[in-house]
């Protein structure tokens, strides 16, 4: 399965949910599948991702989703723990692990040889690993519901999208989100 | 008499105070830290004012800083500067990026009085690394602490960026060098 594919199937069980969307690739495929106020773009700071979302979380009620990858995960590992410890239960992560730098031509990251759900695991948050198509809908529904922070691991083939750069200005993209989560 | 204050009728948790004062009249109310000894007495402390947030490295809370900061809160970190090199980037590519403010209060370790020679390197470069970055700093005497960090407070916030306040060990500690 595509990344996109994953991530067109993932969304579609989302509604209000707040998103943070990975550094490259992955944002500019969220805002082709579906631009709106509650996505964050976060086109820069890799591996900071979780941590912006585990910001807001500590801060607001609204449920908040980072569509994270294997790479940005390895480089921020430390928040994996952090996220554990505070346990806020708003938080939710979904790592689209393609073993791979999309964003920078498909290198190898070492999730080809390290199991990232055993490092979740490790850092005590429950978790669960998908590779079809058919099991999204499902796992987005164990995912979302319930009163702890979770991580959802989806396997999928390296590679992107030939979708456009998100054509969004950096202070659009920041107040329409700041202005969406006001809003409850 | 605070914990922090050793000598009856001589608190040396003065400036400690100064720095939560300051920040609790700029309504700060989200903070991330990460030891440093210079700021043993200011962290326990601030544990009694703030949900003092526990990290694993100083970059990981400028992210979180920033979601807060979407949230709609009004965060600050207390960092040593070592942790100021592990937080560059973030900085530069999500702060300065997307115009997110944060206060940062660095010790500014490897100066005058400084013990340990690794410390050294990273503390003769921090003043030229700002510089570089942009990012404006202040770095006041014990008499101008309070001030400074409001002005630095108020800053980051009306500009919408980071801003540091360096510590001395000369403020932050009292001791003759």
């Amino acid at each position: 399965m595509r990344r996109y594919e994953a991530m067109e199937e993932a969304v579609k069980s989302l509604d209000h949910e707040l998103i943070i969307s990975n550094i490259g690739r992955p944002s500019d495929e969220l805002h082709s599948i579906r631009d709106r106020p509650e996505n964050f773009y976060m086109l820069g700071s890799m591996g900071l991702a979780s941590s912006i979302g585990l910001g807001i979380a500590l801060s607001s009620r609204r449920r908040v989703i980072v569509f994270d990858g294997d790479g940005s995960i390895l480089m921020n590992m430390g928040s994996l723990a952090t996220i554990s410890y505070h346990a806020p239960s708003n938080l939710r992560l979904v790592i689209f692990d393609n073993a791979s730098y999309g964003s920078t031509g498909d290198q190898d990251t070492i999730a080809s040889k390290i199991p990232l759900e055993k490092i979740v695991e490790g850092c005590g948050l429950e978790t669960r690993v998908i590779e079809e198509r058919q099991d999204i809908s499902w796992a987005m529904e164990w995912l979302i519901s319930g009163e702890v922070p979770k991580v959802l691991v989806i396997k999928v083939e390296k590679g992107s999208e030939k979708v456009p750069n998100v054509p969004l200005d950096h202070k659009f993209i920041r107040d329409r989100f700041m202005e969406s989560l006001r809003q409850v | 008499m605070h914990p922090a204050c050793r000598v009856p009728g001589e608190c040396l948790a003065a400036v400690e105070g100064e720095i939560i004062g300051a920040l609790k009249q700029e309504e700060m109310d989200f903070c991330v830290a990460l030891p440093c000894t210079m700021f043993k007495d200011l962290l326990a402390m601030m544990e009694e004012h703030w949900d003092v947030l526990k990290v694993t490295r100083e970059e990981e809370g400028v992210g979180i800083c920033a979601g807060a900061y979407l949230a709609g809160k009004k965060p600050f970190m207390v960092i040593q500067n070592s942790g100021l090199g592990n937080s560059v980037n973030a900085l530069m590519s999500l702060n300065r990026n997307y115009d997110i403010p944060l206060l940062i209060l660095v010790s500014h370790r490897g100066m005058e009085g400084e013990r340990i020679r690794a410390q050294k390197p990273m503390g003769m470069a921090t003043r030229p690394l700002l510089r570089a970055l942009g990012i404006p700093y202040f770095g006041p005497s014990k008499a101008d602490v309070m001030a400074t960090v409001r002005l630095a407070a108020s800053r980051a916030f009306e500009h919408e960026e980071a801003v540091c306040v360096l510590f001395s060990r000369k403020v932050m500690l009292d001791e003759a060098l």
